[in-house]
């Protein structure tokens, strides 16, 4: 009798401390969904606006544009989205979930096929993907990753999509076809030139592919954001000096 | 709905190899655990059982640092057969497989170890040689709970996700099984494929669950 009492002391102590714990963190919180190309920098840039905004915690989530895009659409509550195209935006504009007017471009990106460090020859552009020394390029999934979308438009444009379409190798996110690449499991692949900064020791750029809609990133404030004044501030802050400055030093170009 | 079909096809080709080569390896194991004795017995047995409660991804990326190009299997394999398991359903069918093994291996054991060993020592005693007393004595006698855990590896095998995308990808009709095919179709928004695919997924478990009931009849309480 006296332990179960007790017991239940703890329990309801327990319970208690959840729920405080749970409100005080909710209080203000903000959900940051953004470009699986972003990771890096949004995790310093998330921090440093953590030390502007005291109180005001970032929670960032990361993943190819047009998986965060069907996670927003399905409920997830997401503040701000940062995609790596403007299509991933302008189906979430068509959805109702962007809050209306705020959408603004912040950094510009570059379009480069890569290839393991220890490759030679190196592919001099588009047409020497044909060549069957390489069996396996690596391309982001054109229906939910941009550098995927990108990478198609301009192959289709070559004319060379059907001929490389049965050596892709599909990934779930730039970073992944990044991680095929630095492995050495695909001969090429198709990712930004900041995610191949990353990883200088393990992979090669080949050659940069002009695209032609340009590589823009948008950044908007979601219509279902409890949150919606701390969204508005963190775009700012993105938008800002300090965070431009995070953004150009991996790599980012300008809008 | 072609692509569905063809993930399902695919589903169940990789679940079956890898079923296959689990009830071979699980068995060999499985006996060698039950009947001899080492040190450090317990301990590969709890090894063997990684599989099961390991997060998939931490096999995936085992698998990747094995048999992937740059692995030590993987490298030897490429160099000296020109074998190159990832991105292969054959790579899937080695994910599936290492996830399913303990099913097999654990139930062989315990069914092993089950096995009265008088039958074994009369069929010695009346002239068998030590393989026909495998087969013909002691591994009938073990059946039924092999089976049950064959039974139980093939579904383990069919539900696969995590370590087969990653060292297998998601390639369409190459290594796109069920699973895989409807994460994709989720994360694309694809939600009439979607539909689809987990229908169909979700009818086939049910017809291995039956199957599964009709081929290994275990006594349970108020069925007969």
């Amino acid at each position: 009798m006296k332990s179960s009492s007790r017991k239940f002391g703890f329990a309801a102590i327990l319970i208690a401390v959840l729920w405080v714990g749970g409100q005080a963190a909710r209080a203000a919180e903000i959900t940051v969904s953004a470009a699986a190309s972003l990771t890096n920098a949004f995790k310093e840039i998330g921090t440093a606006f953590e030390a502007v905004h005291p109180g005001t915690r970032v929670l960032l989530n990361f993943g190819a544009s047009g998986a965060l895009l069907q996670q927003i659409a399905k409920g997830a509550p997401v503040d701000v989205f940062a995609s790596a195209d403007q299509e991933t935006m302008d189906q979430a504009q068509q959805q109702q979930l962007v809050s209306g007017g705020a959408r603004v471009n912040f950094v510009r990106n570059a379009l480069v096929v890569i290839v393991p460090a220890d490759a030679a020859p190196l592919p001099r552009n588009l047409n020497d993907l044909g060549v069957p020394a390489i069996k396996r390029i690596a391309i982001g999934l054109p229906a939910s990753v941009p550098v995927g979308r990108y990478a198609k438009a301009v192959l289709e444009k070559a004319q060379l999509w059907s001929a490389i379409l049965p050596r892709m190798i599909g990934a779930q996110s730039v970073r992944q076809a990044l991680d095929y690449v630095a492995r050495g499991e695909v001969d090429a692949g198709f990712v930004y030139a900041t995610d191949a900064a990353l990883m200088a020791d393990k992979v090669k750029v080949a050659f940069t592919v002009p695209t032609e809609t340009p590589v823009l990133y948008p950044i908007a404030p979601m219509s279902s954001s409890t949150n919606p004044k701390a969204a508005k501030q963190f775009i700012a802050f993105v938008m800002s000096p300090p965070a431009q400055a995070v953004l150009a030093r991996h790599g980012f170009g300008k809008p | 709905m072609a692509p569905a079909w063809i993930a399902l096809g695919l589903s169940l080709k990789v679940a079956l190899w890898a079923t296959a080569i689990d009830l071979v390896a699980g068995v060999a194991v499985g006996y060698a655990l039950a009947r001899t004795r080492f040190p450090g017995r317990e301990l590969v047995d709890s090894v063997l059982l990684l599989p099961m409660v390991l997060p998939p991804t931490v096999l995936g990326y085992y698998l990747l640092v094995v048999i992937g190009r740059r692995g030590w299997l993987g490298h030897w394999l490429e160099s000296q057969f020109g074998i190159h398991l990832i991105f292969t359903w054959q790579g899937a069918v080695i994910a599936a497989a290492v996830v399913a093994f303990p099913f097999v291996c654990k139930s062989a054991r315990a069914a092993f170890e089950d096995v009265d060993t008088s039958y074994e020592q009369a069929a010695r005693v009346l002239g068998l040689d030590a393989g026909a007393v495998f087969f013909r004595v002691t591994l009938p006698l073990a059946w039924r709970g092999i089976l049950a855990g064959v039974l139980l590896a093939f579904a383990r095998a069919l539900g696969e996700f995590g370590a087969t995308l990653m060292v297998a990808g998601s390639i369409p009709g190459k290594t796109q099984t069920l699973s895989i095919a409807v994460y994709e179709a989720v994360q694309a928004g694809q939600d009439d494929l979607a539909n689809t695919l987990v229908l169909i997924t979700s009818i086939t478990c049910v017809a291995v669950l039956v199957a599964a009931g009709r081929l290994a009849p275990t006594r349970i309480p108020g069925r007969s």
